[in-house]
């Protein structure tokens, strides 16, 4: 018996994406991205209460093009997932499980995350 | 933790070549995982040219085909050649299905064969389903009832009850949706995967089963029953058309309304 020498068969390596399999891990990822967001938060309260100098410098650090990406990239995980996490709640009462309905509803959670995310930001400067 | 990357000794690179015979217009390339466990060797991709004007339609005629004609050691289970047997699912072009009811002419460009996804390959096409079957037998799918059995009569159900039924008993147990779930891969150990909830499911709206309470305690863990994210792989895959992932959806709300 040489059963320990067994390969295991490809998986991620062949297996073809879908968008319903993209946002699952989407939503994975940013729910982890949103527990960094959380830190930056809890920075910024921080700095708030601290004074001038302490707001000063993290206004410098978020206003430069990192801290803007990153910021947008906090608000894009925050409205991706809050869209998703909505479907989830359809799923935990038993809607919306066919597969027109999956597809459907993939396409709306990504377009609505999107919009949501540009929306804070015309709403931020001042454009809306 | 998930290992998202293959093992030393799984990792694959090009095989053989085997070129039509001479002549043929109608050429059709298969490339498929081959592996065995005599030559020591990591597994390898070989190409199959065959000639689609003298083959079946579908992709086992053209794998049946090749074992014939070509290269007798591809190995790979198949019985029934319609869809009802399961023995034949591997992975098609990306996607698990039934080698036996998917058409050649769904592919464009080469069709690619490999195993059904993350479990040990005994040879070829033919992946070890031991720990599958293991969690098939564990959720108890026969009906389980505390009442005496009436005499002179059956164990009644209405038609309404039966229908519940539809969608479920169909499952011809293929392990397609099982394999296409990426849970289900970096958790098979705990994980009882989409095919098995969808059997256990069968079992727990049965109206005739009376063991309902004792299914869902064994069901209930962060394992067996929750390491399902719907991620919506297993009803993609499913040849036979069912819906596991919305079966499982259903068991959780059944774990939610018996708390009441």
């Amino acid at each position: 018996m040489s059963h320990t020498k067994r390969p295991t068969s490809p998986h991620l390596q062949v297996y073809s994406w879908s968008l319903e399999m993209a946002l699952s891990i989407l939503h994975r990822a940013t729910g982890v991205a949103l527990g960094g967001g959380a830190l930056l938060v809890t920075w910024w309260i921080i700095a708030v209460a601290s004074g001038p100098d302490a707001y000063d410098q993290f206004r410098m650090v978020m206003s430069s093009i990192i801290g803007k990406a990153v910021l947008f990239a906090f608000t894009f995980s925050l409205t991706l997932h809050l869209c998703n996490g909505i479907r989830h709640l359809f799923w935990d009462m038993g809607k919306g499980f066919e597969l027109e309905d999956t597809q459907r509803s993939s396409k709306l959670v990504l377009f609505s995350s999107i919009i949501l995310t540009v929306l804070s930001w015309a709403v931020g400067y001042g454009l809306i | 933790m998930a290992e998202f990357r293959l093992p030393k000794n799984s990792t694959y690179k090009k095989g053989k070549i085997w070129a039509a015979e001479k002549g043929a217009t109608n050429i059709k390339r298969f490339n498929i995982y081959r592996w065995n466990e005599d030559d020591g060797e990591n597994p390898r991709i070989d190409t199959y040219e065959v000639d689609l004007d003298k083959c079946g339609p579908m992709v086992l005629d053209a794998l049946i085909k090749i074992k014939n004609e070509i290269d007798p050691t591809l190995t790979f289970r198949r019985s029934c050649r319609e869809g009802v047997c399961g023995s034949c699912a591997m992975n098609i072009g990306g996607k698990n299905t039934l080698a036996c009811t998917i058409d050649i002419a769904a592919y464009k460009g080469d069709v690619n064969i490999y195993p059904l996804p993350h479990l040990d390959v005994v040879k070829d096409l033919v992946p070890d389903l031991t720990n599958f079957y293991a969690q098939y037998a564990s959720i108890k799918p026969w009906m389980q009832t505390q009442t005496p059995t009436p005499s002179g009569t059956e164990r009644l159900q209405s038609t309404e009850d039966r229908e519940k039924l539809d969608g479920l008993y169909e499952c011809v147990l293929c392990a397609c949706c099982s394999t296409s779930c990426p849970s289900y891969w970096w958790n098979s150990d705990k994980y009882l995967g989409p095919a098995v909830l969808l059997q256990a499911y069968r079992w727990l709206v049965d109206s005739r089963d009376e063991n309902t309470g004792e299914r869902l305690d064994d069901l209930e863990d962060p394992f067996r029953l929750y390491r399902c994210h719907t991620i919506m792989n297993c009803t993609n895959t499913c040849p036979k058309g069912l819906n596991p992932a919305k079966a499982i959806g259903e068991i959780k709300k059944m774990m939610i309304e018996r708390q009441g």
